[in-house]
């Protein structure tokens, strides 16, 4: 007799997800689902609002990376105020907004690796609940911890000092930014007290990344397989190939690394990008279009990133990146767990950004912001920290929002997410027929790679445990764990 | 008619020109009584009534009440406070007071007076009003959903003599004002940003004046409403 697993809710990640594992009569994994079961729809609500306020309404999606949604939403009404298509503002707004994102960058990938992911390194993914989790590292790895939570208060400040607040600022506003740094801030921030000045940061990310890497050396089989499989992979790129958080042009790649879509302006992701709907799961399901709904699945997040550009322009994230691609010998990396790698590898590229951005004069003088000829609609793209993120807006000659469409990090990870989980529900799973806690961990690790917003994902509200549940052949509920 | 006359707020003696109103009185002694109608320069209206004191035991607006020699005026007394916090809390659940992503929001009066009372929780049920908005102007977006009917607006923006905003309707709840847009689209935009400036909440906003002032450079980021006048 067939059965069926259910996960609800995944714990350490963003929202609220399920999972469902179907058994066959040999108690084998028939079919696993990741459920994304929240719905909020901002889409809707943001029509008939003011234009304006829509990089402050949005960006209420989500409290981990709000700046993300804050400005993917400028830039798309950066196009409808006629303020060009990224590249068009003025040196001190887009160096401000650059600011603002690098510090998310730094804070969000400090938040999901030393709090979320080191637990399942340090301890194990079998090891022992009570303390496989942020207090446990706290008491038994201190200093790991501590570096976590300054870490992440640095990136905070850079987004309070940018954005006005920490959580949902208001810093970008359509055609710019409201704000110069405080040239005082600015010194802190550079030659501050330690641990919180920049050459601080920079030392700290050597050092997160020199701890995955030894952990990486004794444990290669586990972070090498562990729901690795091949996919495609999708991120912005500056348009000669380095590595940009903040803008430039789309680029995919196939699993050998073929390019699948070549740089293309991503005002146009709508002749590229389409969106499938599945009754099971409030989580849109999106691929390129040219590919269809089979092959045209994509990653997004670090590891895409890293697998589409060519460089990443600042030195010691440069030095990383050429010894992690020759694990792959320059082939594009499917390796789940090296999610964390690449994002490691992010944070040091994010940390020597502010160093330079910091010490450029034009973020304490010049023009805030600039406009032109209005236009009917705008796109938005963004690297968040997830991955790629698309704001399309359209806007009426009254200023009011008529339609909204938003692509989030994790919607584009949606096909992925439940690739991962079946490769490992069908490893950890096959021949079982209770669900034991390392099973539900080992599900949750694969899902956790990705880093998942699923508050974000699905625009909706709430904490993010995983429930599990295991069905027979014949549909009855066998097993059922929370955690 | 520039008589002096003396009149005690809460047990303190003040001073004050004869027909001067108990609101703009207190401010002269140094004392706070909050309003939402009430702006220097117009007519006062009286339509708020969060500035409701008692006047020998009665209760009297102090914006549209004159200050008369001898008077005794209670204002910061419990009985007051928990009215006009009762009144602020049925104006935020009576409109669509979505404060993170208003413009308005640290420059307004309704938030910054929902502060200086201590709103934590609502206590009435949530009308969420459908009034809809007025985008048809050059410059003016007016969000009736958010609209206090405290009539400022109506009292306050002219063109050329003309009330730009008004009344429409009588009364319950299709009761709601209106904006003239062929009026309105004659407004400069300086009239507009005035217009937005003499709303007490964010129900008339400056077309695509959004968030250039900096969070923390807010008026009421800087200090409360009120200490303006009692840290005088």
């Amino acid at each position: 007799m067939s059965q069926k697993i259910t996960i609800e809710p995944v714990t350490r990640v963003e929202g609220h997800g399920k999972v469902t594992i179907h058994l066959d009569d040999q108690n084998n994994v028939s079919q696993t689902r990741l459920h994304i079961v929240e719905f909020r729809g901002f889409e809707r609500f943001v029509q008939g609002r003011p234009y304006w306020e829509a990089p402050v309404l949005v960006q209420r999606l989500c409290g981990i990376c709000p700046v993300s949604h804050h400005l993917a939403a400028a830039k798309a009404l950066d196009v409808v105020v006629g303020a060009g298509t990224g590249d068009g503002l003025t040196p001190t707004g887009e160096k401000m907004r650059r600011l603002m994102h690098y510090g998310q960058i730094f804070q969000s990938h400090a938040l999901h690796f030393f709090h979320l992911v080191s637990p399942d390194l340090l301890f194990g993914i079998d090891g022992d609940p009570a303390i496989r989790n942020v207090i446990g590292v706290a008491l038994m790895h201190k200093d790991l911890a501590v570096q976590g939570v300054m870490m992440r208060k640095y990136g905070q400040e850079i987004i309070r000092a940018t954005a006005g607040k920490k959580i949902h600022g208001t810093g970008a506003i359509p055609g710019g930014i409201n704000r110069h740094l405080d040239p005082a801030e600015k010194e802190s921030f550079l030659n501050g007290p330690d641990p919180l000045n920049i050459d601080h940061m920079i030392t700290w990310s050597l050092g997160a990344l020199d701890f995955f890497k030894g952990y990486y050396k004794e444990h290669k089989e586990f972070i090498d397989n562990f729901a690795q499989f091949p996919s495609n992979h999708l991120s912005i790129v500056r348009k000669d190939g380095a590595l940009d958080l903040y803008h430039g042009v789309l680029r995919a790649v196939d699993n050998e690394g073929n390019r699948i879509l070549d740089d293309v302006d991503y005002q146009d992701y709508n002749e590229y990008i389409e969106e499938e709907v599945r009754s099971w799961s409030y989580m849109k399901f999106p691929y390129l279009k040219h590919l269809g709904k089979e092959k045209g699945w994509y990653r997004v997040g670090p590891l895409a990133r890293l697998n589409t550009c060519d460089f990443i322009p600042s030195p010691l994230a440069q030095k990383e990146f050429e010894e992690y691609k020759a694990v792959t010998n320059g082939k594009p990396n499917g390796m789940c767990m090296h999610f964390h790698y690449a994002r490691l590898i992010e944070i040091l590229h994010a940390a020597e950004m502010m160093k330079e951005l910091l010490n450029d004069p034009d973020l304490l003088t010049g023009e805030l912001t600039t406009k032109g000829a209005r236009q009917p609609e705008g796109v938005g793209v963004i690297e968040a920290p997830r991955g790629t993120l698309f704001h399309h807006y359209r806007v009426n000659e009254k200023d009011q929002i008529t339609m909204a469409n938003l692509i989030v990090s994790t919607t584009n990870n949606n096909e992925p997410m439940n690739q991962s989980v079946n490769r490992v529900a069908k490893s950890w799973m096959n021949g079982h027929t209770e669900i034991t806690e390392p099973m539900m961990n080992a599900v949750e690790v694969a899902i956790r790679a990705y880093d998942p917003c699923l508050s974000c994902a699905t625009h909706a509200l709430g904490q993010m445990p995983l429930e599990i549940s295991l069905y027979d052949a014949s549909n009855n509920l066998i097993d059922k764990k929370r955690t | 008619m520039n008589e002096k006359i003396k009149i005690h707020i809460d047990g303190k003696e003040c001073w004050t020109t004869n027909g001067t109103s108990i609101i703009d009185a207190a401010k002269e002694n140094g004392i706070f009584i909050p309003s939402l109608c009430h702006v220097d320069g117009i007519k006062p209206a009286g339509s708020c009534r969060i500035c409701n004191v008692q006047v020998n035991g009665r209760n009297m607006t102090a914006c549209s009440t004159p200050a008369v020699d001898g008077m005794h005026i209670e204002s910061n007394i419990p009985e007051l406070e928990e009215m006009r916090k009762a009144i602020i809390e049925i104006m935020f659940v009576a409109g669509n007071h979505f404060c993170p992503a208003c413009e308005k929001s640290g420059n307004c009066e309704l938030q910054a007076l929902g502060y200086r009372y201590q709103m934590m929780v609502p206590r009435f049920p949530y009308e969420f009003p459908e009034k809809g908005v007025n985008a048809d102007s050059k410059y003016i977006y007016h969000d009736r959903n958010r609209c206090i009917m405290c009539k400022r607006c109506v009292r306050g923006v002219m063109k050329d003599g003309k009330h730009v905003f008004a009344f429409n309707s009588r009364g319950g709840e299709n009761l709601h004002i209106e904006l003239d847009t062929e009026l309105a689209s004659q407004l400069t935009e300086a009239e507009a940003l005035a217009a937005m400036d003499i709303c007490p909440v964010g129900a008339i906003l400056k077309k695509e004046r959004g968030y250039y002032q900096p969070i923390g450079e807010r008026k009421y980021d800087k200090e409360p409403i009120g200490s303006e006048i009692e840290n005088k």
